[in-house]
């Protein structure tokens, strides 16, 4: 695969689609890019990025058309995707909008509304506004076409493309099309035909709003004629279609803005996107696709390509560039290949493209198809059209052309290796450097000189997961022993002895390079050098080799100097009335046999060594004493609640072997006592304080499981108040309830941690309950937080035992203390996670476990010299599950740099978003929503724009030129910005949004990857006989099909979205009913039926769960139900519900904003 | 009536009363002169199994400052239907019911040989007492068992119905709910913190604090059962349960680290058992009975810490002001005594412990409330347990011998007032027209709280003569009293006993001498006791011991017949000869010696003294001395060193020992196993007689005395040796012609003391008595 795509897929995808299907399109794209460059080109001068930038090569364009049209469209557009139906009407003015200038204005508000996130009230204010500033966001889209390399092509180099934004073409940069193709490509095709692109703008737009029609308009496209699509769409659509037509420009625009505003934007830069052309030029990017000349030409970018062309042959490129000219030649071919690929959708854009592009140049193709698409989607989709969402990058194709080269094993033996992606599956082998499912780094070039980590705007952060688990046949770290000397340490910075530790003068000293020291080794120690200046033993010693593995500790690294004892496991449970009635005591305790048999053991041992201890509580605290030798258990209740302590010693902590009986008849015993119980007014504070003190107690580290039910509200430390008032989330005023009302947590988070005790909260609440408060004793010591609304134990039961299950039996460290070492010039600085510090160096982890990353930002102190690297050394002090006490290490070395370039070409932007958002959820808490997304926004166009301006070749301006391995990054971006972490708003509760906000800070770049851009998997056409998942399709509505289901995950939540049309045999195989309207979508798993379907849904179903720490709760979704608005807010390329920026959007705010930054 | 012995005992045998004067002088100013005060020892109930009680409630006086009770010394006119009060001099008519009353038909309250009358009331509701057990766990195990073995086996003595609960302590206390299946419960606190009366109910979730419980559980009978049920329960209910629970306490779990003591929280335990009570069953009958095996070592009520190299403190320290916790825990455990009392409530202490366990910061505990104080070596010595099953002793009916949340008050006519009590009560500061200015002990108050008492129980009252010498009593006049004393049956019914005394008035200034024909020396004796410890708690000794000698110098100056400053002229009349002896050994005793003993023993000792009646307490003061030989029966003999002979066996009972104490010659004769020979079957007799004897005293005795078995020579013997008058000592064995060291037949045995002899003592006070210028 791989190989093939890169080279190939554009053109083997595209000319077969084309062929196939497409045939015409393809044709028509070709054209429609060119078309989409020419308004562009207008766009251009008109000092729109995008489309300016193109455009203005193109001349045809005039953009200034084409950036009105897109205004129109795209304001037009959101107000479709608003009001669905009436935005129509405006679309068809909108086609006219492209007119520009009225578009323009629209697009302006729209855009920096979008952009923003803000988009949605912004867009539709926004449009009637400052079309002036409108215009832009137009520009972009055209212009926007441009961009990406395609991942495809050999994975750096065609990187390039564009994804010519309205015109799609461009855009479609192979991967996203192909990978658009394969999975969607039918409807894409119909989309082509102009439906398509109604229909896919549509899609996306109407999605949001609810549009099945729309949808089902994508099905039409198929056909091909761009008519039915039309049609389908929507009358109104039509209508505006026409207008698009025919004076899409001067006409449209007036009209066409006010209704467009906001929503089109989008769109519209498609529209414009007609950049098509550019997209042509584009196309020329695809022909990066196709390696060869493609790449070359492309990276030439004409002028860039001076500059690019290196960069790309280096690895990875990707500017896109719409330089009108030059791509022109060059991507006249990719053209074609895109129009395969783009197959549908490329051509649905192309069409709008065409619309305006057509006008000129293509007329033909693009007319038809513009009018349809403007017919179909009506004003929205016009917008959205003219940038073609395939022609972007797509993390899809991204993660295949990953997956394709970079699969098997992965060697770390080189400094500043940029390792595969999360999601590709590898094998790591450990050559001296961690394993990057430990340790990964936003940059593996690390600039030398402070100037330029600031003009890059880079962050320098790494993510490290400690505990991560190995897969495959990865080896598992190795202890070493050094007996009573312990651990060899470099006497200045306290390094552990690690490969980067060089040897002198016969072996007798060595020296550090992390702090440049020179270190007597110990006797103990002592080995005799080979010729070549190593230690002949380092072979059988790990830490000479390899980059990770763990020290056994000697009692200088224990608590009173003394070894520690077993961790144990405590539970805590509310036995409230809530609590009662929900089943949950009930369930867990029937439970809890099963769960203590998970009980973690350190590699090698028989059982576990660890000891467990229980605790319920309502609005005084329970503890038992549960040792083997009672006949009974005894229960002990301290009503003390204002100061609580451990009111028994042995007994409370035991093995769950030994006092089995015991246990198991307390837990019949439990739910039995507490049945009758109305109490309703629990505490929580003194509760945990009850584990804390048992840990203290017993004198060893460990867990807490709360399982809480509410607003802790009785008279007791902890007691809280009820502020729900969720209508300030997403305004200035949202820090109020985001921070935490008293400091009783966060005091006794913060002795929790120095007690080496760690707090998880299961919690089931059917009301408000202040997370952010309450949340601030897991926060601090390290743990995680559970969430079970309206929890029923007949519903959810498997779900909360699962996760139970999980978070007892997953590798865990207690009691740990990490430090981040790091060779002299830079330094750790920052630090994001769930931990403690009590000074500015050492987070203190109660526990840490193999789900949970810490973000650390590293900055310069200084310029770093050429040939030495960055080095990091990571070294976890803590108590293994069995006991024993032990420091892992985690080694890096990067190289450092002094060309931007390099600098460009070793980023890992997963590892980014994971910086940027744990970061971003940071600042929520200290500034103002608005400066952290503003922020945000602008450090991305900072990256992008520095990147324009020295990597790449100085093509047009108005041309969006992206990193080959940040193509994605404005994707990306805007999805931490629509984000339910960082925008959540009154639609979603005080406490959800602190939840979210809490799983992202402890998240793991694996979870963050789906969780900013969910998992969006198609079942109804899946293959019975694999075992494999289904390959993901890209995440818009533009790709669900009305007769389709499919499933969509990120982590937190899974939905199973059943079209109404879907197939009645694949309904009856999996529902066990007949039609989808029958199904039952209140249930929460699907019926056990016995057919090869029902369980290959059922096991990629398990298998997704199984990936995610979290057990999802499975929500069945149906189309046009109600919840339709909750699955729909995940798709995330589209514009969101509440107005926020759609992948176009996006992409073309950032195009202004580069453009902006380079003027 | 022939003689006043026969009339004390008479009268003591009818009303349980000694007056330490039976005839009164006529004048405070007289009065005043007597030296020994006016005032009697009462048991009130004392008893009576010949006393029919009366199944309907007593007539009170009509004048609501009285409400005195209708007795054989009102004057009644049958024909008019009326009485008038001896006390107020009211003029009362009978109640309706008393209607067919006539001088051949008289309600029992007024035959004169029912001076003392026992009313059942038979409307007040009848609650079962209460038995909150407070026990110590951080005794080692064998402790632990012993002790579990006697509350278990106690629970069988208790009645049914009464309700039983468990607080167990040591770092933590442990209030355990009753009557858990599959589970046993229990709530904890915190041994170092104070809690208020209203934390403690708010954690327990009882109380009137806490809000009313919608569906409050109800026995069988509908009626809603108390919050507190969870905790106290019937025994009849919970029997199996509690016993069961006994059985499985475990020693206090936390370490104890080396030279360290356990941790043990019994101030806190306390407070807990008494903010349980309060809030549950205020003004209802309840013991709390606390067994604590060592020292309170934290929070409030500590009386030690926890480091073995500070020892506890001694009188040294006590009397250097070197007891630092000392006065806080005092504090701590008054408060509780009089919350505890207030309510009702008695605190037993059963401290088994080798050393100190801080008896004297806790006495007030059982002093104010009337509860016991136990103290032995250990749980597991048969003292702690026949003296713990005696505390569950029955009468003949059945019935547990103890009352329960009592209350004294006092009535006198016009020329008397009450001055105050000393015994294990508390004063209710209840004031009334007969409350006098003067304070003796508890005063200022007509009434007294007993929260629990028995049969034994004596209360010294006192008394102040407020008529005027100018105001001459008529000639015939008697001076009354009334004692009413209403409590709580063990049966559960709300009993009134009435005891109404008159004694005739003299004028000193005439009759001095009819007056002293009617002193009680034994009641002087053991008032005066009473008296002096009261003050000793409170002053320091040598002050004390000073005033005792003044007193007895006055009163032989007094009474005494002599001659001026001619001491061999001095001579005291027969019914005052034993009083100088009383208050020599008095003085000797550990009432107010303070040496070799510990503060803890000393508390143990004045508390016994406070509460037992006039029989056992000049036992304590002056012991006594039985000789068992071969030349007669079983004998007293005097208390001296003269009495320790070789072919003698003494028998010492001084109330809180029995001692048999084998003369040099027959102990070597049972060594040498005599009595085990056919042909010494009379050695073998002589040898059982005083154990027989012993055994006698220990079956009746509470609590149970310490018994030791010695011979001449053995270490044991320091207890006979330390109560004998020293008429021979190293000082004086030569002078007196004894012709050796070695103690001969007849001479007895020299003690090593210093102290003086009571012949010494003697010939000092005649001295003194009859020196002019004294």
């Amino acid at each position: 695969m791989n190989p093939q795509y890169l080279p190939q897929q554009p053109q083997q995808q595209y000319g077969a689609s084309a062929g196939q299907r497409f045939g015409p399109p393809p044709n028509a794209f070709p054209p429609m890019p060119h078309g989409g460059a020419r308004p562009s080109p207008s766009g251009t001068p008109g000092g729109f990025q995008l489309s300016s930038g193109p455009p203005a090569p193109m001349g045809m364009h005039p953009v200034g058309l084409p950036g009105p049209q897109r205004m129109g469209p795209s304001v037009q557009g959101p107000q479709p995707f608003n009001s669905d139906l009436p935005p129509p009407s405006g679309p068809v003015s909108l086609g006219p909008g492209m007119s520009g200038a009225p578009t323009s204005g629209s697009h302006h508000p729209g855009f920096s509304g979008l952009n923003m996130m803000n988009g949605p009230a912004g867009p539709p204010s926004g449009p009637p506004g400052g079309p002036g500033s409108q215009p832009p966001p137009h520009t972009m889209p055209q212009q926007a076409p441009v961009m990406v390399p395609p991942p495809t092509s050999t994975p750096n180099q065609l990187a390039t493309q564009l994804s010519g934004m309205n015109l799609s073409g461009q855009a479609p940069p192979p991967p996203s099309i192909q990978n658009s193709n394969y999975p969607v490509g039918p409807p894409t095709k119909p989309g082509l035909a102009s439906v398509p692109p109604g229909a896919p703008g549509a899609n996306y737009y109407h999605s949001p709003g609810s549009f099945p029609p729309a949808i089902n308009g994508g099905p039409p496209p198929p056909t091909s004629s761009p008519g039915q699509p039309l049609q389908p769409p929507g009358q109104q659509q039509h209508g505006a279609p026409s207008r698009y037509m025919n004076g899409s420009m001067g006409p449209p625009p007036a009209s066409g803005r006010g209704p467009m505003v906001g929503p089109p934007q989008p769109h519209m830069p498609t529209q414009h996107g007609i950049i098509p052309p550019q997209p042509g030029n584009m196309s020329a990017a695809h022909a990066h696709m196709p390696p060869p000349t493609g790449m070359p030409p492309s990276v030439g970018g004409m002028p860039q390509s001076g500059a690019m062309p290196p960069q790309h042959g280096g690895s990875s490129f990707q500017p896109f560039m719409q330089p009108g000219p030059p791509t022109g030649k060059l991507y006249h071919p990719s053209p074609d290949m895109y129009q395969p690929n783009a197959g549908a959708p490329p051509q649905m854009q192309q069409p709008s493209m065409g619309v305006q592009g057509p006008t000129p140049n293509y007329p033909p193709l693009h007319q038809p198809v513009g009018p349809q698409q403007t017919a179909h989607q009506g004003m929205q989709s016009q917008p959205a059209r003219r940038l073609n969402p395939n022609d972007m990058p797509s993390p899809i194709q991204v993660m295949q052309d990953d997956q394709s080269n970079r699969s098997g094993v992965f060697c770390t033996n080189q400094k500043g290796l940029v390792p595969p992606l999360v999601t590709t599956n590898f094998i790591t082998q450990d050559q001296g450097n961690a394993s990057p499912r430990y340790i990964r780094s936003s940059m593996y070039n690390v600039p030398a000189t402070i100037d330029i980590m600031k003009q890059a705007a880079l962050p320098f952060g790494i993510i490290v997961s400690p505990l991560a688990r190995t897969v495959g046949e990865e080896y598992v770290l190795p202890i070493v022993n050094m007996g009573e000397i312990g651990p060899v340490r470099c006497n200045r910075c306290k390094a552990y002895m690690c490969p980067y530790m060089q040897f002198i003068d016969g072996g007798r000293r060595f020296h550090c390079l992390f702090c440049k020291a020179t270190t007597e080794v110990p006797a103990e120690y002592f080995q005799h050098l080979d010729h070549t200046g190593q230690r002949v033993d380092r072979f059988e010693r790990p830490e000479l080799i390899l980059g990770s593995y763990e020290f056994v500790a000697t009692k200088d690294y224990c608590r009173d100097n003394t070894f520690p004892k077993p961790p144990a496991l405590i539970f805590l449970i509310d036995v409230s009335y809530n609590n009662i009635k929900n089943g949950m005591v009930r369930l867990l305790c029937s439970q809890m046999k099963e769960i203590l048999k998970l009980l973690p053991k350190d590699e090698g041992a028989e059982k576990s060594n660890m000891r467990v201890g229980f605790i319920t509580y309502n609005n005084t605290v329970h503890f038992y004493n549960v040792k083997g030798c009672l006949a009974q258990p005894q229960m002990m209740v301290v009503g003390d609640v204002q100061d609580m302590f451990m009111p028994l010693l042995e007994g409370f902590l035991c093995d769950p072997m030994e006092s089995e009986t015991v246990i198991d008849s307390l837990m019949e015993q439990i739910p039995a006592m507490f049945a009758d119980t109305r109490e309703t007014e629990t505490i929580l504070a003194p509760a945990i304080q009850a584990g804390l003190e048992a840990l203290k107690a017993s004198e060893c580290a460990g867990k807490l499981l709360v399982f809480h039910s509410s607003l802790p509200i009785a008279e007791a430390p902890g007691k809280l108040s009820n502020r729900d008032d969720r209508k300030i989330l997403g305004t200035e005023k949202e820090k109020a309830v985001l921070t935490p009302q008293v400091n009783v947590y966060n005091n006794l988070g913060q002795e929790c941690v120095s007690a080496g005790c760690s707090v998880d909260l299961f919690v089931f609440n059917n009301s408000y309950f202040d997370l952010a408060t309450i949340g601030q004793v897991s926060r601090l010591s390290g743990g995680e937080i559970y969430k079970y609304t309206y929890f029923q134990a007949d519903l959810d039961g498997e779900r909360l035992i699962t996760d139970i299950k999980h978070d007892v039996i997953r590798p865990v460290a207690f009691d740990a203390v990490m430090r981040v070492r790091t060779s002299t010039g830079v330094r750790a600085t920052d630090f994001y996670g769930h931990f403690f510090m009590s000074n500015t160096k050492d987070m203190e982890l109660a526990s840490i476990d193999c789900d949970k990353a810490l973000a650390i930002e590293i900055k310069h102190d200084d310029k770093l010299t050429d040939e030495d690297g960055v080095y990091i050394q990571v070294a976890l002090l803590y108590t293994s599950c069995g006991g024993q006490r032990r420091i892992r290490i985690i080694n890096l070395s990067l190289k450092t740099c002094t060309e931007m370039a390099d600098l460009y070409r070793n980023c890992e932007l997963d590892t980014l978003i994971n910086f940027f958002s744990k970061q971003a959820v940071f600042q929520l808490l200290e500034s103002s929503p608005k400066a952290v997304k503003e922020n945000l926004i602008k450090r991305c166009a900072q990256i992008l724009a520095t990147y324009r301006k020295y990597c790449s070749s100085p093509s047009s301006a108005g041309q969006l030129i992206l990193p080959e391995c940040m193509k994605l990054l404005p994707l990306y971006m805007n999805n931490i910005l629509k984000s339910d972490a960082i925008s959540g708003g009154s639609d979603m509760t005080i406490d959800d949004r602190s939840f979210i906000m809490q799983a992202v800070t402890i998240m793991d770049i694996p979870s963050s990857v789906v969780f900013f851009y969910p998992r969006l998997v198609p079942l109804h056409e899946i293959d019975v006989d694999s075992t494999e998942l289904p390959t993901a399709i890209r995440c818009t509505s533009e790709k669900i099909r009305d007769d389709g289901v499919y499933l969509l995950e990120n982590g937190i939540h899974m939905f199973l979205w059943i079209g109404l049309n879907a197939g009645m045999e694949w309904v009856q195989n999996v529902f066990g009913v007949l039609s989808a309207a029958q199904v039952n979508i209140e249930r929460t798993s699907l019926p056990e039926l016995d057919n090869p379907l029902s369980v290959r849904i059922r096991s990629v179903i398990d298998s997704i769960r199984q990936q995610r720490h979290r057990c999802m709760r499975l929500t069945l979704v149906r189309q046009r139900d109600k919840l339709e608005m909750v699955f729909k807010h995940f798709l995330i390329e589209d514009r969101g519900l509440d107005g926020s920026a759609s992948y176009v959007d996006f992409l073309c705010h950032m195009h202004k904003e580069i453009r902006n930054l380079l003027s | 009536m022939t003689t006043y012995e026969e009339f004390i005992q008479q009268n003591e045998d009818r009303d349980g009363v000694r007056f330490t004067w039976n005839v009164w002088p006529s004048s405070r100013i007289d009065a005043t002169r007597l030296v020994v005060p006016l005032g009697c020892l009462y048991q009130p109930l004392k008893e009576r199994p010949d006393l029919p009680p009366i199944q309907y409630d007593p007539v009170p006086c009509t004048r609501n400052t009285c409400r005195a009770i209708l007795n054989p010394l009102c004057q009644v006119d049958y024909r008019a239907k009326l009485w008038v009060c001896n006390f107020c001099l009211q003029r009362n008519p009978f109640p309706p019911q008393y209607v067919a009353i006539s001088e051949q038909h008289q309600p029992a309250e007024l035959m004169p040989m029912l001076s003392t009358i026992e009313y059942i009331i038979t409307r007040a509701q009848c609650l079962p007492p209460v038995f909150l057990l407070v026990v110590d766990t951080c005794i080692d195990d064998e402790e632990l068992g012993a002790l579990k073995d006697s509350l278990q086996m106690s629970l069988s003595l208790l009645p049914p119905n009464a309700l039983i609960g468990l607080i167990t302590f040591g770092k933590m206390v442990q209030v355990h709910e009753l009557g858990c299946e599959g589970c046993s419960k229990s709530y904890v606190f915190r041994g170092t913190k104070n809690l208020t009366a209203k934390q403690i109910q708010d954690m327990l979730g009882i109380g009137k604090f806490s809000a009313p419980q919608q569906q409050q559980p109800r026995g069988p009978g509908g009626q809603p059962l108390p919050p507190a049920n969870r905790f106290l329960q019937p025994v009849n209910i919970c029997d199996m349960n509690l016993t069961d629970l006994l059985g499985e306490l475990q020693r206090d779990p936390w370490p104890v680290a080396q030279g360290k003591r356990s941790l043990r929280s019994t101030g806190v335990a306390l407070s807990i058992a008494v903010g349980l009570l309060e809030c549950t069953y205020p003004n209802t009958g309840a013991r709390i009975m606390l067994f604590v095996g060592g020292p309170a070592s934290q929070g409030p009520g500590q009386v030690v810490n926890d480091d073995l190299r500070e020892p506890i403190r001694s009188h040294h320290d006590i009397h250097k002001d070197n007891a630092k916790y000392m006065k806080k825990a005092i504090k701590h455990y008054d408060a509780l005594a009089i919350r505890a009392a207030v309510n009702g409530h008695a605190i037993d202490i059963y401290s088994c412990a080798l050393d100190q366990t801080g008896l004297l910061e806790m006495k007030q505990c059982c002093n104010s409330t009337g509860g016991h104080m136990v103290m032995g070596d250990s749980f597991n010595s048969s003292l702690f347990k026949q003296t713990f099953q005696r505390v569950f002793a029955r009468d003949q009916k059945g019935d547990l011998k103890m009352a329960f949340n009592g209350t004294l008050e006092v009535k006198t006519s016009r020329e008397l007032k009450v001055s105050g009590a000393i015994g294990s009560c508390v004063s209710l500061n209840v004031k009334g027209p007969c409350v006098a200015d003067t304070e003796i002990g508890m005063g200022s108050t007509c009434q007294w709280k007993f929260c629990t008492f028995n049969p034994n129980t004596t209360c010294a009252l006192f008394f102040e003569v407020v008529n005027q010498h100018s105001a001459p009593i008529p000639q015939g006049g008697r001076g009354c009293i009334q004692m009413i004393t209403q409590y709580q049956h063990s049966s559960g019914q709300r009993r009134i006993r009435v005891t109404t005394v008159a004694r005739n008035w003299a004028d000193a200034s005439v009759n001095l001498h009819q007056i002293g024909a009617g002193f009680d020396q034994e009641a002087a004796a053991v008032l005066m006791a009473r008296m002096v410890v009261y003050r000793a708690e409170i002053d320091d000794g040598p002050d004390v011991l000073r005033w005792v000698d003044r007193m007895l110098i006055r009163l032989c100056q007094k009474f005494g017949e002599y001659a001026k400053d001619d001491s061999n002229s001095f001579h005291l009349p027969d019914n005052f000869t034993l009083y100088p002896q009383f208050m020599y050994h008095l003085r000797r005793s550990q009432f107010l010696q303070v040496f070799n003993n510990s503060p803890d023993e000393t508390s143990f000792y004045r508390h016994m003294l406070m509460r037992e009646d006039l029989t056992q307490s000049l036992i304590m003061i002056q012991p006594i001395l039985y000789s068992y030989n071969f030349n007669g029966p079983p004998e007293p003999v005097l208390l001296d060193t003269s009495s320790i002979q070789a072919d003698r066996i003494l028998l010492l009972d001084t109330f809180f020992q029995i001692l048999i104490f084998h003369g040099e010659t027959i102990a070597q004769w049972r060594a040498l196993h005599y009595q085990d020979l056919p042909a010494h079957e009379n050695f073998r007799q002589l040898l059982q007689a005083p154990v027989d004897d012993a055994q006698d005293i220990l079956q009746t005795r509470f609590p149970m005395p310490r018994y030791i078995d010695t011979e001449q020579g053995g270490s044991q013997a320091r207890f006979l040796l330390s109560k004998v008058n020293p008429s021979q000592t190293h000082n004086n064995m030569y002078a007196y012609g004894g012709a050796m060291p070695v103690p001969s037949a007849e001479s007895g045995a020299p003690v090593l003391t210093d102290d003086v002899s009571l012949q010494v003592f003697m010939e000092h006070l005649r001295k003194l008595a009859v020196s002019s210028t004294a």
